[in-house]
């Protein structure tokens, strides 16, 4: 059903935990749902210098989690806007057509961190980043 | 090779030796067809002659009242959709049923909605139980049909058959139960039980996949679902499954014979597995804490998902089950799980452990070991559980 890939990310995730230091944080998904990531970035002269993540969602949803911080990591925001749930569903090998929506969330968390950074710096996030609905992710199939 | 512990005998049933030896002559050398005249088919017949009466006296019943059938699911289908379909001609167009029935039932209930009859889903209690009366208040003018299961699959709640089956009887009512989860687990008396209709797997017990059975009592008039040759007095169409219906009556037979013991020996590793688990912090019980199929263990661990749960589990070898939405195939967790008010949440940390007569006080120790560490490593990972925790430690 899984990829080696997604199996690794799944077994040994990169990044996980919590930034005491982050000055951007965004969480997408709902309990509900059975998904909900967040994402901690540490941002610095528009680079992303550190990245961590908490899931709590199936293999894929850790496993897209993990693939998200580390394309990210290192990136300036200009670049981590424009990761796609494709381009972590390709780096990852593959995922099965339901699991689909777990790379729009992961998609959808960085963006939701890097709003935070921008509401953080005084910055409308809403030109820049776009509109983040919420749980959406959860009916794209 | 890995070790391999099995914990999903609610699923399906590695297929025990001794059936095993009973089934393979009926491939090897006794293969002929039990409807020709030879000596080598009639040694078939023979054979399913004698485990269709293996398969009545397990449920107290006459041999000509049992229907050979390719599964459980085809059983459910036949009983319901011949009841009503034959009623419709009478005028009694509605069935009751539960909502947490399984999907051989419910959908076969959404089938016959389509096709405009009535369907009365009752709901359950928080334990998956369902009160006598309700069944009483529900039956109406026109109603046909009670389907209510005997056990569910999922939460391992025993229902009430032998009061709802009174029930039908004085209301003239026909009643059929879904037992494949509970044939080989507990006593059934189908006469005593007021039971009409009864469907059962044989995955379930040992036998192999692709063998089930309809005990239909004597005098129940329903439509034929499969049509074709004269098998089962012209009831059930369709070249017998000699090898498979060998296993069936093996099976059920040495079930029944070794009851007492089975349930003791299950019981033992369920209650053993039950009270460990629930020592792990917010934890929760699914299901009757008593009146319960004495293998099933069906336990939340709140802010983790079962689907990561199960994986780490089969890398440690462990088969389990969840009822996670990331496990049943759709968006939703189970609808048993639902049905007796857990949140979704709580629902997507569902774990079913269910133990077998083959699995030991050892493998129950070894998931015991496994597992808490597994439930700590994903929760602390997971943002819910620290929203659970938050304030607790203030």
């Amino acid at each position: 059903m899984y990829s080696e890939k997604v199996l690794d990310h799944f077994t040994n995730p990169r990044n996980v935990g919590e930034l005491s230091d982050a000055n951007g944080i965004g969480e997408v998904g709902n309990p509900q749902c059975g998904d909900i990531m967040k994402m901690y970035l540490k941002i610095e002269n528009g680079v992303i210098e550190d990245v961590k993540f908490k899931t709590f969602g199936c293999g894929a949803a850790i496993a897209t989690s993990s693939m998200a911080t580390e394309l990210v990591k290192g990136a300036t925001v200009e670049e981590a806007l424009k990761l796609t749930n494709s381009a972590v569903v390709e780096a990852l090998d593959g995922l099965p057509p339901v699991k689909i929506h777990c790379s729009v969330l992961a998609e959808q968390a960085v963006k939701a961190a890097i709003s935070d950074y921008y509401t953080r710096q005084g910055i409308d996030p809403l030109p820049i980043v776009g509109e983040i609905k919420d749980c959406d992710a959860c009916h794209v199939h | 090779m890995k070790k391999i512990v099995y914990a999903d005998n609610a699923a399906t049933t590695p297929v025990s030796p001794q059936v095993l030896e009973a089934l393979l002559p009926y491939y090897k050398s006794e293969y002929g067809n039990p409807s020709s005249v030879y000596s080598l088919a009639q040694q078939a017949r023979a054979a399913v002659d004698d485990a269709r009466k293996k398969v009545a006296d397990a449920l107290h019943a006459q041999p000509n009242e049992i229907y050979f059938t390719s599964c459980g699911t085809e059983a459910d289908n036949w009983a319901l959709k011949g009841t009503m379909r034959r009623l419709a001609q009478k005028g009694k167009r509605h069935l009751l049923t539960t909502n947490i029935e399984h999907h051989a039932i419910l959908h076969t209930c959404a089938a016959l909605e389509k096709e405009g009859f009535e369907i009365t889903y009752l709901p359950v209690d928080t334990y998956g139980q369902i009160d006598p009366a309700q069944v009483e208040q529900a039956i109406r003018e026109d109603t046909g049909l009670v389907s209510i299961m005997y056990a569910n699959n999922e939460i391992g709640t025993i229902l009430p058959i032998s009061e709802i089956g009174a029930i039908c009887r004085q209301k003239g009512v026909l009643f059929h139960t879904d037992a494949v989860q509970a044939v080989g687990n507990v006593p059934i008396d189908v006469v005593a039980q007021n039971i009409d209709m009864l469907s059962l797997s044989g995955h379930k017990l040992n036998a192999p996949k692709g063998i089930g059975a309809l005990y239909l009592r004597k005098g129940v008039v329903i439509d034929t679902f499969m049509d074709g040759g004269s098998q089962e007095r012209g009831r059930r169409a369709g070249t017998e499954n000699v090898a498979g219906i060998v296993a069936l009556g093996t099976a059920i037979a040495y079930a029944t014979q070794h009851l007492d013991e089975r349930i003791a020996h299950e019981t033992a590793l369920r209650d053993r597995c039950i009270q460990s688990l629930l020592q792990i912090p917010h934890t929760r019980l699914n299901g009757d804490p008593v009146r319960r199929l004495p293998g099933n263990v069906n336990v939340s661990f709140e802010g983790i998902e079962g689907e990561s749960m199960l994986m780490m589990l089969d890398m440690h070898g462990i088969c389990a089950s969840s009822g996670s939405a990331c496990t049943s195939g759709s968006l939703d967790p189970s609808h048993v799980l639902l049905a007796i008010g857990l949140p979704h949440e709580v629902a997507h940390g569902s774990l079913r452990l269910s133990w077998g007569v083959q699995n030991t006080m050892e493998e129950v120790e070894y998931v015991l070991e496994t597992l808490p560490p597994i439930i700590q490593r994903l929760r602390s990972m997971s943002p819910l559980w620290e929203k659970i925790t938050a304030g607790e430690n203030n």
